[in-house]
């Protein structure tokens, strides 16, 4: 049934999101600490778990594909309710203060992955 | 007749917003085929299309939340909203090929690291060149540099004005917008290839929209692994700006 998928995905969501403001108090603050990271680590650990105990049949993974499917079209409704104007209105010191720290860690980004070993290939192209 | 209309997208907000951003999503394929061959991918030019509308939306609407504060688009606001948007990302996590992230564990940590503190210094040497003093502005600006969220939770922790708050918060959507844009087009200088060097962005390129948004219009199939590391980006920025790094500060600044 495709529903078990997604609410697998779901209660995993939910779980993580728990976590990480549980965490986040623990930690003295209001704000949610990788809650959606947790809530991904799950998943991962359910679907190796399932897998292994035969459990995941593909109508299952279609409840959770097709939502990690929507992730596009969900990102441009996003970039679609970003507040541009706000942005634009800071002038040049958020602007500089923006393009700087983006330049910056770039060429963080670029030093740490160029001294990766070229043995870690490529991620699997069967995906 | 425009009274059904407008009645019937209010009514249906989140079916007619995937109606809407599809059409978006058709014409950025159209674009992207005809007239770059390709070259700059669809979901690069969805995204550009998408903050341009914000742009509209925000001059039409006055609001803050772009194109979603037109009443006829508000189905944008629950699309791309935090709930929809980290379900979809949790969701990706059923891609993840669990020995590629252990793989890049500590790494992963590290940049996350970086990611903090290199943007933060950043920003409150801009901010210190532009005139500010204070450790307390000094430290919200530093902070917008991190995250947009990051920006104005520390800001309100330590009692910064709404003017310097305000500034902290564009410094951190212009970073998110620069990362979505620009990323595709950096991404030969990054190196971003493997699962590895996506969390390493991921870590170090910070907030999940622009790091998602960006490997999105790269390379779908790195969208995970650079999730699951930006997604402790806004937390670990929380719990060190307001606390260390406004230390460190006023310990430099002097007050």
């Amino acid at each position: 049934m495709i529903i078990y998928g997604t609410a697998l995905l779901a209660v995993c969501h939910m779980l993580g999101i728990v976590c990480g403001d549980m965490l986040g108090r623990a930690l003295g603050m209001k704000t949610n600490v990788g809650g959606v990271g947790i809530a991904m680590l799950m998943l991962i650990l359910m679907r190796l778990w399932l897998h292994k105990h035969g459990r995941l049949c593909a109508t299952t993974e279609g409840g959770v594909n097709y939502w990690g499917a929507i992730y596009i079209p969900v990102v441009v409704a996003m970039a679609m309710q970003q507040n541009v104007v706000t942005a634009l209105r800071g002038g040049p010191m958020a602007l500089l203060a923006a393009a700087g720290t983006v330049l910056v860690c770039g060429l963080c980004i670029s030093f740490i992955n160029r001294a990766e070993k070229p043995h870690s290939g490529p991620p699997d192209k069967t995906n | 007749m425009w009274e059904i209309i407008e009645k019937a997208a209010k009514e249906n907000g989140l079916v007619a917003a995937f109606a809407i951003v599809g059409l978006v999503v058709l014409v950025s394929g159209f674009i992207s085929r005809k007239l770059t061959f390709g070259r700059v991918q669809g979901s690069a030019i969805a995204i550009l299309i998408g903050l341009a509308l914000a742009y509209v939306g925000g001059k039409i609407a006055g609001g803050t939340k772009g194109l979603a504060d037109i009443a006829l688009f508000s189905g944008i606001g629950l699309m791309g909203g935090n709930m929809l948007r980290d379900f979809a990302i949790v969701a990706t996590a059923f891609e993840v090929h669990p020995e590629e992230a252990k793989r890049a564990g500590w790494i992963g940590f590290v940049a996350l690291m970086l990611g903090t503190v290199l943007p933060f210094i950043v920003g409150v040497a801009v901010a210190r060149a532009f005139g500010y003093t204070d450790a307390v502005s000094l430290t919200t600006i530093g902070a917008g540099a991190v995250t947009y969220i990051v920006g104005p939770v520390t800001g309100t922790a330590i009692g910064a004005s709404s003017e310097v708050i305000a500034l902290s918060i564009a410094t951190g959507v212009i970073k998110a917008i620069i990362v979505m844009v620009a990323t595709p087009a950096a991404a030969k200088f990054l190196r971003l290839k493997t699962p590895r060097s996506a969390m390493v962005f991921g870590g170090l390129a910070g907030t999940v929209s622009g790091v998602t948004a960006g490997l999105a219009a790269t390379d779908r199939k790195l969208v995970p692994y650079g999730a699951l590391v930006a997604t402790f980006h806004t937390g670990i920025g929380c719990l060190l700006c307001p606390s260390a790094m406004f230390f460190a500060v006023k310990a430099i600044a002097g007050h």
